[in-house]
């Protein structure tokens, strides 16, 4: 178990450094931050004093050297824009970005697993076809066009919600439901069909046919095992709880790391870009640590020391 | 003498199938019109081809598959309704054997725990025993003590379907459908496991239907065999008398179709042709176009169930009411 855990947790940092070493290389490669930050028509003199001064002056190999170096002893480098800590910018905004992930999350699992699970044990029926149809349109309409949809809606026709801005409960809600209904949509999907696949299992038909009733059937035995494929949806959903509010937080203007990571990319901030970077790829990292470990618990094939 | 413990009459089942995506359905007889009794004890053989709705029988007798017409009496009661407290109940007394035994079995679940599960199931056997009911049943298999905290997925083929029996004889039924049980196995894992059920079999009294398409290990452990062609049964004998001289044309070539050490492949009757589609039934006898005696009456006429001879019966025009096989 420990092995299994060492091999895990050395593949997650591999990731990490890859994510790391792409992010270097491409923000470096894209613009040039000198000319983004000081405007189009500074001295060229100024350039080159603001280009010595971070270091871009460097051939790059000797930049992603002292990046690595000065990551690895904790320091994640300043932002150019207001010369603050960028990994203090950036935890700064992890708390506004999570107000809106977990609920978000929250309502996913709580209706999309039921609503799935629901549709697979009655179907063919109404309810099923319903399910089918609101899932398909939950997870085809794409967030920035649901968004406007919800504003639409509910702040300009019904005058209902704030379109955006983060003072009260109330302007939460929309970028909740936005970020919400495409993985309910999904996680119905998902479940529905993992339970249609369990559900057709022999193991299920003689357990019925040994007399078990329906109720523990389903609970005993097909639950459990439909988990496997869910617990992957919700392993990745989890993973993107930092980073998956990019698009929602701008229509909704909300300042979480979503705004941070455009703002910073625009201004090629570079600190703070490699930053926010490091930590979406840390949460979906450790996510997927969690999901591995959840396979071994939900199905004994996967547990690496049963192996005979 | 003690009543059947199965009585079946006039079981039909139909499907509807949708030839293609505006097709309109069409219903087809898995099961057409079938009569079966099997006394207490007894091994009833079913064989015929893939598609002949041998499994669709096979769980209609246990009740799983509700019959759409005809009727079910076990030990002399009327089959409960599907999914009611008394169906659910009589689940003890009659127990599946599958084809697949990874299938069967729950793979997050160990063994032991399943095959403890019936016993949970009919509360059958307080919890403090359970465990030395357990023990018994996987030694009454040919499993080893060790074993019993196994998952599916640790065990072999036929030490799957060891647990599977077990868990079928868990609570103690009397009457046992296999279903194509040793299909799935090694050949030299099928003799054991065949063996190991017709000695379980003896010893708890458990009368048993054993569907398959495999007609030497039917022979080995069938009392009585009844041959089923398209939903329909085509002869119905005991063992060694079907084995020995079929009257059926369709019978006569499946059992020729057996090769035996020693003997010549040459003057076999070799069955031209797939079985016919069950949606598309052939009129009169449905094996004539694969027949090779069929005459007139048998393209026009189905020929009726009847009996030969005592305990003896076939569906064949050309079969006279005597007990010899008609000239090939």
């Amino acid at each position: 178990m420990l092995r299994f855990f060492l091999i895990r947790i050395l593949r997650a940092l591999v990731t990490i450094l890859a994510v790391l070493t792409f992010a270097f290389v491409v923000l470096r490669m894209s613009g040039d931050p000198a000319q983004v930050m000081l405007g189009p028509d500074v001295p060229q003199e100024s350039v080159d004093a603001f280009r010595h001064a971070w270091g871009l002056d460097q051939p790059l190999w000797i930049q992603y050297i002292s990046y690595l170096k000065a990551i690895f002893t904790g320091d994640f480098g300043v932002s150019m824009r207001d010369k603050a800590s960028a990994l203090q910018l950036v935890i700064d905004r992890i708390p506004a970005t999570l107000e809106l992930t977990i609920p978000a999350l929250l309502l996913k699992l709580v209706i999309g697993i039921p609503a799935g699970v629901y549709a697979a044990l009655h179907r063919q029926s109404a309810v099923d076809r319903g399910v089918i149809l609101a899932a398909i349109f939950g997870f085809t309409i794409p967030s920035f066009v649901m968004g406007l949809l919800l504003v639409l809606i509910f702040s300009i026709i019904l005058g209902l919600l704030p379109s955006g801005g983060q003072d009260t409960w109330q302007h939460a809600i929309l970028p909740i439901l936005t970020m919400s209904i495409g993985g309910i949509g999904i996680l119905a999907r998902f479940s529905r069909s993992a339970m249609i696949e369990v559900m057709g299992q022999p193991y299920i038909r003689t357990a019925s046919a040994k007399g078990m009733n329906w109720a523990d059937v389903v609970w005993r035995h097909a639950l459990p095992n439909a988990a496997v494929p869910i617990v992957t949806i919700v392993g990745f959903m989890v993973g993107s709880l930092i980073a998956g509010a990019v698009v929602v937080e701008s229509i909704f203007s909300w300042p979480g790391i979503g705004r941070l990571l455009v703002v910073s990319v625009s201004n090629r901030d570079l600190a703070v870009v490699q930053c926010i970077l490091l930590v979406i790829a840390a949460a979906m990292v450790v996510s997927n640590l969690i999901v591995d470990l959840m396979y071994g618990w939900l199905d004994p094939r996967l547990r690496s020391h049963s192996a005979h | 003498m003690a009543g059947p413990i199965l009585q079946a009459k006039d079981l039909v089942r139909t499907y509807e199938v949708r030839q293609g995506m505006f097709g309109r359905p069409s219903p087809v007889r898995a099961v057409d019109g079938i009569s079966l009794t099997i006394m207490p004890g007894e091994t009833l053989g079913i064989v015929g081809e893939s598609g002949s709705g041998k499994s669709t029988l096979g769980r209609m007798l246990l009740g799983i598959d509700p019959a759409q017409a005809g009727e079910i009496a076990f030990d002399g009661q009327a089959m409960p309704k599907l999914g009611t407290p008394q169906w659910r109940a009589l689940r003890a007394k009659m127990q599946l054997v599958y084809q697949d035994p990874l299938a069967a079995l729950d793979r997050r679940l160990t063994i032991s725990a399943q095959i403890a599960e019936p016993l949970a199931i009919h509360g059958l056997v307080p919890l403090e025993h359970r465990q030395t009911r357990v023990a018994e049943l996987m030694s009454a298999v040919g499993l080893r003590p060790d074993q019993a905290d196994r998952y599916p997925h640790e065990l072999s083929g036929g030490q799957r379907q060891r647990a599977v029996i077990a868990r079928a004889l868990a609570s103690r039924p009397k009457l046992l459908v296999c279903d194509e049980p040793v299909s799935a196995l090694d050949v030299s894992i099928q003799a054991q496991v065949v063996n190991m059920l017709r000695d379980l079999q003896e010893e708890n009294h458990i009368a048993m239907v054993f569907i398959s398409h495999d007609l030497k290990v039917v022979r080995n452990i069938a009392d009585r065999v009844a041959v089923m062609y398209l939903g329909r049964i085509v002869e119905e004998a005991s063992s060694d008398v079907i084995f020995q001289s079929p009257l059926h044309p369709y019978t006569r070539a499946l059992v020729s179709s057996v090769p035996v050490p020693g003997r010549p492949l040459k003057g076999r009757t070799i069955l031209q042709g797939e079985p016919p589609n069950p949606a598309n039934r052939p009129s009169g006898c449905a094996f004539h176009p694969r027949c090779p005696m069929a005459t007139d009456i048998c393209r026009t006429t189905a020929p009726p169930l009847r009996a030969i001879s005592a305990d003896r019966t076939a569906a064949c025009h050309l079969v006279a009411d005597s007990a010899e096989p008609v000239a090939a």
